[in-house]
C-alpha cells in the first residue's frame, strides 16, 4: 500500500476513535473558553488557540492518547484481509485457538451443569446488599469453593502448544535438527542474541540501570542521583513516549507508579471513577460463575504468597470488576482469541438475547489473579489499579495465554527461550534431555505469569519495567534463559526431574537485571 | 471543503473497481534437468495469467494472498497498441520479498498488494502477466500464491449530471485570486490521501461503547454456545 494512504488511513482510524472521548470534549471546552483570554486575537484565530492548548499542557494529553491509540492499533487493513486474519494470520493457529477456546467452554458448560450453579443470575436483592455493605472486605467470606475447580491451568495450555503442527511444515527430514531438541515444533522467527543486542542497547554494560547501579554499594552520585531527576522531569512534563523511554533503564521506586500511569495513559479522571462504579454495581447485581473461579484463585495464588496475600481484598475489587467491563472486549479485534457467547434465559438463536460471557470475554485460569498482584504494590485506590491493570492486560498479558504467531505472544517466547537455550547452552541442553527433563516445562509456569509470584516483588517489578518500555514481552524469554544460564553448575550436576526443579524451585533471591545484562552482552558468541 | 467535494466526484474507489477476468494456468514447478522422480522439491514456480485475448489492460493493482512463497517476480508481455512491433516481455517487480526469513512463518499468509506505482515499467497495455515464485527454504512442502486478482487502471470519471448552473457556480469558486489559498497543484496532488481521510470519517460516529453487558437487565445464563 502505498506510504502516503496507509499513513491517511491510520490518522483518520485514531480520530475516529478519540472522537466522542471524554478527552475531546474537554479540549473543545477548553479551546471555547480560552476565547475570553486576551492574547487570543481574532485575526490570528487558529494559531493562538493552538499556542493555548499547548502552553497549558492539553496538547500533550493529545499527544498521550494518540500514542495510546497506536500501541493498539491495527495495522491499515488491505482491502482484501478479512478481521480474522488481523486477530492471526496464520489459518492453523487459528483453528488451534478455536478448538482450544471449544475445550475450555465445553469444561465450563460441564462444570456449571454437574455443580448445579448457573453461568450466571440475578442476584437476590438481599444479597445485593450484603455485598455491598461487605465490598471493602469480600476476604473475611469463606465460602464453600471445594467443589470449583480452575477451568484450565498454565500446563495443559503448554500441551496445546507444544501439539502445534503447521500442514505446510516439512519434517520429513532432519532439516533443523533443532527442532527436534526442543518441545515447540513450530518455525516462527525469533530474534538471537546478536539481534536482542541491538533492539535492547540501553540494557548494555556501559548504561547505568535500575536493578544494577542504584545499589546500596555504590554511590548515589554515579547513578542514581540524576537518573532520578531525570524521572522527576519526565513525570512533570507528562509524555507518555518520554515515560516509556525512560522506563527501559528501569524505574526509581518513587516515580514508577506516576510512570506507568503515564506510559499506559491510564488517568484517574472523574469518569474513569464513574466507570468503575458502574463495574461495581455490575458485579453486585449479578452474580457469574467465573466469580467462584477468582475467588478460588486468589485463594489458592495470591493468599497464599508472602508478599501478596495483605492485598486480597483488593484483588476481588478488581477482578471482579473486570469480569464486567464490555470496553475489554475491543481488545479482541487483536487477540486471536474470541469471547465465548450465549443466549439469556436459554434463548438459543435468537440474536437479540445474544450476549458475550463473561461480559468481558475473558476466562480466567489457574494463576490469573497474579496479574494483578504486583500492581497492588504501586497504587492503592481502586479505581486507578483497575486502569492500569486493564490497559497492562489488553496490551500485554493476553498475549500470555492465547495462540498467536505474535513476537510477543507465548509460542514465540516458549520457542525463543528453546533457542537461546539451545544455542547458548548446547551443553545444558543436551544433559537435561538425557535425563528426560525438557527445560521448557520448568520454564513454562514463570513465562506465563510474567515470572509474577515466582520473584521478589522489587525484582518483578523492575522487569515489567523493561516490558513497558520496550512494549514487548521478549525480555520474559530472555531473563528464563538467563536463569538458566546462572544456575547451569547446579543443572548440570541433577539426575532427575525432581532435583532439577528442586535447583529452580526459588527464585526469590535473584537479581534480574544482572542476569538479563549478563546473558544479553556478556555471552561469548 | 471545496477540494474534498472535486475528489469525491473524480476517482472511483477502487473497492467498487471490478478485477479483470482471466484465466490462471495451473502453476509449473520448475526443477533442474529431467524432473520426473519426485525427490528434490522445487523452489521455484511459475504462474501464468493470461488477460481476455484482444483487450489489453492497463493495471492498476495485483493483489493477492501468500501461501509461503518467500519472493515473486512479475513479468508483463506488452503490446504497445500504436506501434506495430511484436509484444515485448518485461520485468515490472523483481524478487519482492514476502517473507522476512524464507525458514520461518513471518509473511507466509499475508495479504498484498503491488500498486502501478511500486512497479518499475508502466503496466499499461498488458496482455499477458507472469509470476515467478521462489521458496527457497527446505522447511516447506509447498508453496504458492492465492487468490490472485488484477484491477485495471480507470482514468477519472468525468463530473456525470451536473446541469449548467452548478457547473458555473464550482467554476467561480475556482477564481484564480490565489492570495492566502493554497496552490491548487498542491491541492490536487495530495486529494487522494484527503479521499482516504474522508471515506473513513464520513459515518461521523464515536467508537466509545455504553458499557451495558446485560440485555433489558436480564443476563441468566445456563449454558455457552459451543459454535
Amino acid at each position: 500500500m502505498d506510504e502516503g494512504i496507509e499513513l491517511s488511513l491510520t490518522i483518520a482510524q485514531i480520530i475516529q476513535r478519540l472522537r466522542g472521548s471524554h478527552l475531546h470534549s474537554q479540549i473543545e471546552r477548553q479551546a471555547k473558553e480560552c476565547l475570553h483570554q486576551p492574547d487570543v486575537k481574532l485575526e490570528s484565530l487558529k494559531e493562538d488557540v493552538r499556542s493555548f492548548l499547548k502552553t497549558s499542557g492539553w496538547e500533550r494529553k493529545l499527544q498521550n492518547a494518540v500514542y495510546r491509540e497506536l500501541h493498539i492499533q491495527l495495522p491499515p487493513r488491505h482491502p482484501p484481509a478479512p478481521p480474522e486474519h488481523l486477530k492471526e494470520p496464520l489459518v492453523y493457529m487459528r483453528k488451534a485457538q478455536a478448538s482450544w477456546e471449544k475445550r475450555v467452554l465445553k469444561s465450563l458448560n460441564s462444570m456449571s451443569t454437574e455443580l448445579g450453579v448457573p453461568l450466571a443470575h440475578m442476584r437476590p436483592a438481599a444479597e445485593q446488599k450484603e455485598l455491598t455493605n461487605k465490598w471493602n472486605e469480600m476476604g473475611t467470606d469463606e465460602p464453600d469453593l471445594s467443589r470449583f475447580r480452575p477451568v484450565y491451568a498454565p500446563k495443559d495450555f503448554l500441551e496445546v502448544l507444544i501439539g502445534l503442527r503447521n500442514p505446510n511444515h516439512d519434517s520429513s527430514e532432519d532439516i533443523s535438527v533443532r527442532s527436534h531438541w526442543g518441545l515447540i515444533q513450530v518455525p516462527l522467527n525469533v530474534r538471537d542474541i546478536p539481534h536482542l543486542r541491538e533492539a535492547y542497547s540501553e540494557l548494555n554494560l556501559t548504561s547505568g540501570q535500575m536493578g544494577i547501579d542504584d545499589h546500596a554499594l555504590i554511590h548515589p552520585d554515579l547513578f542514581e542521583n540524576e537518573y532520578v531527576q531525570i524521572g522527576k522531569k519526565v513525570v512533570m512534563e507528562e509524555d507518555s513516549a518520554a515515560a516509556q523511554q525512560y522506563s527501559r533503564q528501569g524505574c526509581p521506586t518513587g516515580l514508577r507508579a506516576d510512570l506507568w500511569a503515564l506510559i499506559l495513559n491510564a488517568t484517574n479522571q472523574p469518569q474513569d471513577v464513574m466507570h468503575y462504579e458502574q463495574l461495581k454495581a455490575g458485579v453486585i447485581q449479578h452474580n457469574l460463575l467465573v466469580d467462584n473461579l477468582i475467588y478460588k484463585d486468589v485463594k489458592l495464588t495470591a493468599s497464599n504468597d508472602d508478599y501478596y496475600f495483605v492485598f486480597e481484598d483488593f484483588l476481588y475489587q478488581v477482578l471482579l470488576c473486570f469480569s464486567r467491563d464490555t470496553a475489554v472486549l475491543e481488545h479482541f479485534k487483536y487477540n486471536s482469541a474470541t469471547p465465548p457467547k450465549s443466549y439469556i434465559q436459554g434463548k438459543v438463536g435468537d440474536e437479540e438475547c445474544a450476549v458475550v460471557y463473561p461480559p468481558n470475554g475473558v476466562i480466567p485460569f489457574h494463576g490469573f489473579s497474579m496479574y494483578v498482584a504486583p500492581l497492588c504494590f504501586l497504587y492503592n485506590e481502586p479505581s486507578k489499579l483497575y486502569n492500569v491493570f486493564r490497559e497492562m492486560y489488553i496490551r500485554y498479558f493476553f498475549r500470555l495465554h492465547s495462540i498467536s504467531s505474535h513476537p510477543s505472544g507465548i509460542l514465540s517466547l516458549c520457542l525463543q527461550f528453546e533457542r537461546l537455550l539451545q544455542t547458548h547452552l548446547p551443553q545444558l541442553f543436551y544433559h537435561l534431555r538425557q535425563i528426560g527433563v525438557q527445560p521448557l516445562r520448568l520454564a513454562f509456569k514463570w513465562m506465563v505469569r510474567a515470572f509474577s509470584g515466582y520473584l521478589s516483588t522489587d525484582q518483578l517489578l523492575l522487569l515489567w519495567d523493561r516490558i513497558l518500555g520496550y512494549d514487548s514481552l521478549e525480555v520474559v524469554a530472555v531473563l528464563a534463559a538467563a536463569v538458566f544460564a546462572f544456575r547451569a553448575e547446579n543443572l548440570m550436576e541433577v539426575t532427575s526431574l525432581a532435583s532439577a526443579e528442586a535447583v529452580l524451585a526459588d527464585l526469590s533471591t535473584l537479581k534480574v537485571m544482572p542476569l538479563i545484562q549478563v546473558f544479553l552482552f556478556a555471552t561469548a558468541m | 471543503m471545496e477540494a474534498v467535494k472535486m475528489m469525491q466526484t473524480m476517482s472511483g474507489t477502487p473497492d467498487d473497481t471490478k478485477p479483470v477476468n482471466f484465466t490462471v494456468k495451473a502453476p509449473v514447478y520448475l526443477q533442474i534437468g529431467d524432473a520426473k522422480a519426485d525427490t528434490a522439491h522445487s523452489g521455484v514456480c511459475v504462474v501464468d495469467v493470461n488477460l481476455p485475448f484482444g483487450k489489453p489492460v492497463n493495471i492498476e493493482e495485483v493483489t493477492f494472498k501468500n501461501y509461503y512463497t518467500a519472493y515473486v517476480t512479475v513479468r508483463l508481455l506488452r503490446r504497445n497498441p500504436k506501434q506495430e512491433a511484436p509484444a515485448k516481455w518485461c520485468t515490472a517487480v523483481r524478487d519482492l520479498p514476502l517473507m522476512d526469513n524464507p525458514h520461518t512463518e513471518g509473511g507466509s499468509q499475508d495479504y498484498y498488494t503491488i500498486h502501478r506505482t511500486q512497479m518499475q515499467v508502466e503496466p499499461d497495455h498488458v496482455v499477458c502477466a507472469r509470476l515467478i515464485l521462489r521458496q527457497p527454504s527446505l522447511a516447506w512442502l509447498t508453496f504458492s500464491l492465492e487468490d490472485i486478482k488484477i484491477f485495471p487502471h480507470t482514468e477519472p470519471d468525468p463530473e456525470k449530471e451536473v446541469s449548467d448552473w452548478l457547473s458555473d457556480l464550482t467554476l467561480t469558486d475556482q477564481h484564480p485570486d490565489l492570495e492566502g489559498l493554497p496552490d491548487p497543484q498542491t491541492v490536487s496532488s495530495s486529494i487522494q490521501q484527503m479521499w482516504a481521510l474522508t471515506e473513513v470519517m464520513q459515518t461521523n460516529q464515536t467508537t466509545a461503547s455504553i458499557g451495558r453487558f446485560d440485555v433489558d437487565g436480564c443476563y441468566d445464563i445456563s449454558l455457552l454456545s459451543l459454535t
